[in-house]
């Protein structure tokens, strides 16, 4: 089963590497891009096959190392 | 007085932090990262900076997980000591020892110069041979030390007197302008300049050596 995990910075802390890719943006010539957040996206093979185990499972990995939860969110998708 | 200085694959600070510590007078123990415990009768152990684990997922989450970090957790819970530079603030941060965070800077680039850091408290092992409200140059060398904290956090760290330091002027973006942090019990501390390198007069500047003699002198009573 897969599973991949988006980890962003959570609201309200500031990312300068997203603004910096907004300046740089603007620089190329893009007009009207807002505020740009930048994240990661986590790709990993598991061995589990029920779904809700594989999400529990991946939850735990993503609390204890995946992401840093004092200023980072993560979204779990399982399939 | 004894030092265990943990060695992670991408450590650059580890022998600079062990000379400091023994020209204080410790004796000093290496210990590598996937060593399960500490040499018995550690007092401190001091975690260095450098690029542990190449920085990979996020500055110093690996080491923060590494078997040796383990037992670093377990000995500051049983009250010892423990000095997180650069690097190793970050992990004592990423471990929950120590409460925040450390991520890029926000100016985006790396900085390596000396910077002016104003003593926040003399009461810790580890600031007690300096004033409070001393001025001091000690060099910082980071692309991360931009240290992110909420404002309950900052105004519990005021109201226990835990900013050990804070930079006369802002390089990197740090809430309130903090540059390192002691642990509820006064006994961990993390900061992102490097006394270490300015701990002899060869270094250009001696203004960090009083930390290491603050700590020995801590130890040695205690």
């Amino acid at each position: 089963m897969k599973a991949r995990v988006h980890v962003m910075l959570k609201d309200g802390v500031l990312d300068p590497q997203g603004q910096a890719v907004a300046h740089a943006l603007g620089t190329l010539g893009f007009q009207g891009v807002g505020e740009v957040r930048q994240g990661k996206v986590i790709d990993l093979e598991l061995a589990e096959t029920d779904r809700t185990r594989a999400e529990a499972q991946v939850r735990e990995m993503c609390e204890k190392l995946l992401a840093n939860t004092v200023i980072e969110r993560f979204d779990i998708e399982i399939g | 007085m004894k030092a265990a200085v943990l060695v992670f694959p991408g450590s650059n600070c580890d022998r600079d932090l062990a000379v400091a510590f023994r020209n204080a007078g410790a004796e000093v123990t290496m210990v590598w990262h996937k060593d399960n415990a500490l040499p018995a009768g550690v007092d401190v152990v001091g975690i260095p900076g450098g690029f542990s684990f190449g920085d990979y997922l996020r500055c110093g989450a690996i080491a923060a997980r590494s078997p040796i970090t383990r037992a670093v957790i377990e000995h500051t819970h049983r009250g010892g000591y423990a000095l997180g530079i650069c690097n190793g603030f970050q992990v004592l941060t990423e471990t929950g020892i120590l409460p925040g965070a450390l991520m890029r800077n926000a100016g985006l680039k790396f900085i390596c110069k000396p910077v002016d850091l104003t003593v926040e408290t003399a009461d810790s092992a580890f600031t007690a041979c300096y004033a409070k409200g001393q001025r001091i140059s000690i060099p910082i060398a980071h692309h991360d030390g931009n240290y992110v904290a909420d404002a309950d956090l900052v105004a519990r760290l005021r109201d226990e007197d835990r900013i050990a330091f804070s930079y006369a002027e802002n390089p990197n973006g740090s809430t309130a302008g903090i540059a390192g942090i002691l642990s509820e019990n006064r006994r961990v501390l993390g900061l992102m300049p490097h006394p270490e390198r300015a701990a002899e007069p060869a270094h250009g500047g001696t203004d960090g050596a009083a930390l290491f003699r603050s700590l020995i002198g801590a130890l040695a009573l205690a």
